[in-house]
């Protein structure tokens, strides 16, 4: 386990921004501890330095997971957000969209989101901006990325895709080896 | 848009040929049948002493039949009650007379005259016919009478009511407040008093009615056995049991017809229940008993070593409940995860979503009964968004006894697949910070899902060996230890354990969990301020796995055990056969499928009151893998060890060696006997006492050169030699032990012993 280096936090830290914009200071400065973002075995994990330090204990290849996992980075240095992500992500998010009762399944096996399942969008999302999608009860369920501006959402066919799925929390019992 | 009708392929209507199929008509029917023909049997005397008198009525003079022309009711009611209808000619007069008694004054005494009655009857229905007005005139009545006989003459087998015929009166004597139920419901309440009594035995009981009668199990088991006697007695043609001659059951010439098996398991234990009165002369217990296991062999398919145990762990009417209630899974709970959601909102969304569900009980405040569901419960947007967790109630129990508190550092030694853990999360709002840990690499895949599913974010999932874990890291506030075990508490769920086990699993797997549970306890931290609780539990519930091992506990460690503050479930044993345990074991909780409905589980909680550990003098230590000089030191009784303080040079190695521990472990900056340095400063001051000890009695100078200088050499790589050194001092202390203490002589001996033992080390040390 180590601190991200300047390039990877920079990677990440980018990756991050698209959901939840500025809001990213809020994860790193917070009222109730420091936490810090860590490097282990190519996964980012997120965690109080309360725990960072307990953690030291543990030799590498035996510590599997430590506070929250963020995504991992892939072999070509790229970051890639987790499921897990979204608890942090979620409260933070700057667009949402949330999709109705009926297409909540369908996005939960991992379909992209249609303008038919389409409940409410945030105003103002651009396209391809990095957006959250919640149930009609407001339960979180995933994110992705828009594939339409609002505006557009409007005029487009019920059948075109508004939002790409990226995760959702099916995921926790379809890939959960993959998880970290 | 929807599925288009394809017209060539054809759907296939009616049940499928796996669709379950449902008792017809035909059983039910066969079933009352056979009851009734026993039922005729089943005459009290009272009832006999009427039936005579009936039988004479019959014979009396038409005349009053004639007046008779509607039996029963005779009042307003009459209009629209109907009586009974019968179905034994014999019984006619009889059935009419219960029928009256039943519908119209229960409080009648039943040796009333039959021709009073009779006459009144009559009285009733002149009345009536006045009642009735001019209308009814003298052919009118005579068509009546006709009407009334045709009934008569017809058999009507599908009359509940008639069931009542003859037994019916000891019912209501003996319940007065089945008075006002209808025929059905009494026919019912019967039918199910003689099935309880015939040891709840069929398999399609539905689970609430086992719940109730778990509940009320207690209370009656002793009024029950008596009543079950008399029934019994009355069902069977022959009242004794006879236990099969011995070649008989040799021969394998016992009938396997499970239904004979079953019966004779129910004769097998009434008659063991009470031996004295229901033996067959000169056959002994042991004979009775040794059928009865073959036969809960062959019924319940367990394999002859698991119910021997079982038998011994409970008595014989209970022994039935709980293989009765191992064919039955236990209700599907859930636990709210309330980090994420409060239960009530669960319950409505879940509701909403076709779930028909209960609050778990008045002991949780977070679980909830799935009775059924029109969705997969394990999948639905509220389990995704991790707003609760799939557990058993029995597994909520172990962390309400651990009770962790907000801050605290909590272990959970074995934590797949995390339920425990995050409901560890939960209760401390996800502050502090709780390591989970398994030895299964596979299995904490799920742990990760599961805690990031619901929101965990305090915790630390490792992968260690548990038995390491106090080298590892130590000083925990709370440590939860649910041991691997031989899982005989779940059978409901894995019936392969019904047959997988012997003797050898159980020893191996209790000897496991020694194992654990001592590097548990050397994991938690004696001196927290809010803790130092240990849990220890397993879902099994053998005495081998559960009181042998905290009984173990308790002696190689300084720990006790408290109340794990859970107010119900059974209390731990004592004594077993030939095991005695520590009095305080009582503190302890079993809990049965039978009687609880939840999966059989045991809990005890200890509390660590020092971090010392009293291996040192009386050789506990050698139990540990790691500490293994222990050895040498176990020669010395451990009285004097502490007095000892004549050799110089020991204590000096000892404060050598603490500061050798703090410098060692991160943890033990804080304290000395802070827990991560506790496994260095155990060794520490441990050898001190080694050499202490082994000083005192200054016999020799092989023996004390030995010891001393064995510490210093030992304490850069302890490990290595001192496994082996280990095995032959723990064999020998074994024996010594055996033999008791004759201190002087044994250490002399010993001494010696270690010495060469040593004295062949050294060379391969250097």
């Amino acid at each position: 386990m180590r601190p991200l280096t300047e390039e990877e936090t920079k990677t990440m830290f980018e990756k991050l921004s698209k959901y939840i914009g500025e809001n990213i200071k809020l994860l790193v400065d917070r009222p109730d501890g420091t936490y810090c973002f860590r490097l282990h075995q190519d996964r980012v994990f997120y965690m109080s330095e309360k725990i960072l330090k307990l953690a030291t204990n543990f030799s590498r290849d035996k510590l599997i997971s430590v506070g929250t996992c963020f995504g991992k980075f892939t072999k070509t240095k790229k970051f890639r957000l987790h499921i897990t992500a979204l608890d942090f992500l979620a409260p933070y998010a700057k667009f949402k969209v949330w999709v109705k009762p009926g297409a909540e399944q369908s996005f939960l096996y991992g379909n992209h989101v249609l303008k038919s399942g389409l409940g409410r969008i945030t105003e103002n999302t651009m396209q391809y901006q990095g957006v959250v999608v919640y149930s009609m009860a407001d339960v979180p369920l995933g994110f992705g990325v828009a594939a339409k501006s609002t505006q557009e959402c409007r005029r487009v066919d019920p059948m075109s895709i508004v939002v790409f799925h990226q995760a959702d929390v099916g995921e926790f019992i379809r890939s959960e080896e993959t998880l970290t | 848009m929807g599925r288009k009708l394809d017209p060539t392929t054809k759907v296939k209507r009616g049940p499928g040929k796996k669709a379950r199929k449902q008792k017809g008509a035909e059983v039910e029917l066969a079933n009352f049948i056979t009851e009734e023909d026993t039922g005729a049997k089943r005459l009290s005397s009272r009832a006999r002493k009427r039936a005579a008198k009936r039988v004479q009525n019959l014979k009396k003079p038409e005349d009053i039949t004639e007046k008779q022309p509607k039996k029963g009711f005779s009042d307003e009611n009459s209009k629209w009650l109907k009586p009974t209808k019968r179905k034994r000619k014999m019984d006619e007069p009889e059935s009419e007379d219960e029928s009256e008694d039943q519908w119209e004054d229960e409080d009648e005494e039943e040796e009333e005259e039959k021709a009073p009655l009779q006459k009144k009857g009559g009285k009733r229905q002149e009345k009536k016919s006045v009642e009735l007005g001019l209308k009814n005139l003298e052919e009118e009545e005579d068509d009546d009478d006709d009407d009334d006989d045709d009934d008569e003459e017809e058999e009507m087998v599908d009359d509940y009511g008639a069931d009542d015929d003859g037994s019916g009166e000891e019912e209501e004597e003996e319940e007065s407040d089945g008075d006002d139920l209808l025929p059905i419901e009494r026919a019912a309440k019967k039918e199910k008093k003689l099935k309880e009594s015939m040891a709840p035995s069929s398999d399609d009981d539905d689970d609430e009615e086992e719940e109730e009668e778990d509940e009320d199990d207690e209370q009656k088991s002793d009024s029950e056995m008596d009543e079950e006697d008399t029934i019994q007695t009355n069902i069977d043609d022959v009242d004794n049991f006879k236990l099969p001659s011995a070649e008989e059951s040799e021969e394998g010439a016992l009938s396997l017809d499970l239904k004979t098996v079953h019966q004779r398991i129910k004769d097998n234990i009434d008659v063991l229940c009470n031996f004295s009165a229901k033996r067959e002369e000169g056959k002994a217990r042991v004979e009775y008993l040794s059928l009865l296991r073959k036969d809960l062999c062959t019924y319940y398919s367990y394999n002859e070593f698991l119910i021997e145990k079982l038998m011994d762990l409970f008595p014989l009417s209970e022994l039935v409940d709980f293989l009765e209630a191992n064919e039955i899974q236990r209700p599907v709970t859930i636990r709210t995860n309330t980090l994420k959601t409060r239960r009530r909102d669960l319950a409505q969304a879940l509701i909403n979503r076709g779930v028909n569900l209960d609050p778990l009980g008045k002991w949780s405040k977070v679980g909830l009964v799935i009775y059924d569901s029109s969705v997969p419960i394990g999948a639905t947007p509220e389990y995704l968004a991790g707003h609760y967790m799939l557990q058993g109630a029995s597994s909520f129990l172990p962390v309400m006894a651990l009770s962790p508190q907000e801050g605290e550092l909590v272990l959970d030694m074995s934590s797949a697949p995390g339920g425990k853990t995050s409901y560890i999360a939960q209760l401390m709002r996800n502050t502090g910070v709780i390591v989970a840990n398994d030895a299964n690499a596979d299995r904490l895949k799920s742990v990760v899902g599961n805690l990031h599913r619901l929101g965990v974010t305090n915790a630390v999932v490792c992968n260690y060996d548990g038995r390491q874990f106090p080298k590892v890291m130590g000083g925990f506030d709370r440590v939860l230890l649910d041991a691997p075990c031989s899982g005989t508490g779940v059978i409901a769920k894995d019936p392969a354990v019904k047959t997988s086990k012997d003797e050898a699993d159980i020893l191996r797997s209790a000897h496991l969990q020694k194992e654990l549970i001592l590097s548990a306890i050397d994991s938690v931290n004696a001196a927290s301020p809010s803790g130092g609780y240990l849990i220890y539990c397993t879902c099994s519930i053998m005495v081998e796995e559960n009181e042998w091992v905290v009984d173990y506990a308790l002696k190689k460690r300084n720990v006790k055990l408290v109340p794990t503050g859970l107010d119900f479930g059974k209390e731990g044993f004592t004594s077993f056969k030939k095991y005695r345990f520590h009095p305080s074991l009582k503190l302890t909780r079993r809990f049965y499928p039978h009687s609880h409905n939840m999966d059989g589980f045991f809990v005890a909680k200890f509390k660590k009151f020092s971090n010392v550990i009293p291996s040192a003098s009386t050789g506990k230590e050698d139990e540990k893998t790691e500490a293994s000089e222990a050895t040498e030191v176990t020669e010395s009784p451990k009285k004097t060890a502490p007095k000892n303080k004549t050799v110089k040079d020991a204590p000096a190695k000892t404060n050598a060696q603490k500061k050798n521990a703090k410098t060692n472990g991160a943890a033990a900056k804080k304290q000395n006997f802070k827990t991560k340095g506790q496994q260095d400063s155990q060794t520490g001051p441990k050898k001190a006492k080694i050499a202490k000890m082994d000083g005192e009695p200054v016999k020799g100078d092989q023996v004390k050169k030995g010891t001393v200088e064995k510490p210093a050499m030992k304490s850069p790589d302890q490990t290595k030699e001192s496994k082996t050194v280990k095995k032959d001092g723990s064999r020998f202390e074994k024996k010594q032990t055996k033999k008791g203490k004759t201190p002087l002589k044994m250490k002399n001996r010993m001494g010696k012993n270690a010495f060469k033992k040593m004295k062949h080390k050294w060379p391969k040390n250097k």
